[in-house]
């Protein structure tokens, strides 16, 4: 299931709503991610995220459908929030339930990997000398990497 | 065509989405880029650095050698930061 919203979301419940009633899920693996108050050493107030909707909600869905393709999962939840937040915040929360762990973390990973890199979202920084939009890091790419050399379809 | 620009390059360009009539002769979204960079130093300055920007074709991922048609969306975003 995938949810773009300008709201905040309840971890727990969410995760209850999730496996509700599946009892074949023997492993949930859970990422949240939050507003960070500092950045390359400059102190932010605040950040606002924008998006394209129309193709955020379409590279969500095909992400999710290749995790759902690559692990056995039994559910899986992709929530990320748009608009302006505070330090402390939650953006985005990913879930992956199977019915074992490797699976699960795996397919956490694998989602956050790719959404990173894929799903249409910028993040525009507010500090004391201005706003400033971040810049995609090289990392972020490198991690999102790996899952296209695990791919056994893929050529090596 | 509509256009659509997200991040810096809605502050560069001055704008977040228009309508444009496609010149005749374009039909890829690297022709498409290269007129656009013509329009003003906003377009000029935006478009600048092709490693700094990623476009969409109705909502998809697209390379410069890609084809573009009157009816598309077309987005020119920098690499994404979300997550």
């Amino acid at each position: 299931m995938i949810r773009v919203q300008q709201e905040d979301f309840d971890v727990g419940q969410e995760l209850a709503a999730l496996t509700e009633g599946n009892h074949a899920i023997g492993g949930v693996a859970v990422f949240v991610g939050l507003v960070r108050d500092m950045a390359g050493g400059a102190e932010i107030s605040a950040m606002t995220l924008e998006h394209y909707p129309a193709m955020t909600e379409k590279m969500l869905g095909e992400i999710e459908a290749e995790a759902r393709a690559r692990w056995p999962l039994e559910a899986s939840l992709v929530i990320h929030r748009y608009g302006r937040l505070e330090p402390g915040e939650q953006i985005v929360m990913v879930v992956a339930a199977s019915a074992h762990r490797q699976a699960a973390f795996e397919a956490c990973e694998f989602l956050m990997d790719w959404l990173k890199t894929k799903a249409p979202f910028w993040k525009l920084e507010e500090t004391g000398e201005g706003a400033q939009w971040v810049d995609a890091r090289d990392s972020d790419n490198a991690a999102a990497a790996r899952w296209t050399k695990r791919d056994p379809d893929a050529a090596e | 065509m509509k256009l659509l620009y997200f991040a810096w390059l809605k502050t560069k360009t001055g704008r977040a989405e228009e309508d444009v009539t496609l010149p005749e002769g374009i039909a890829t979204v690297g022709e498409l880029l290269a007129w656009l960079e013509g329009r003003g130093p906003g377009f000029a300055d935006a478009l600048a650095d092709r490693r700094a920007i990623r476009v969409a074709v109705n909502q998809a991922y697209a390379q410069p050698g890609d084809p573009v048609r009157p009816g598309d969306e077309v987005a020119i975003f920098p690499p994404v930061t979300g997550g």
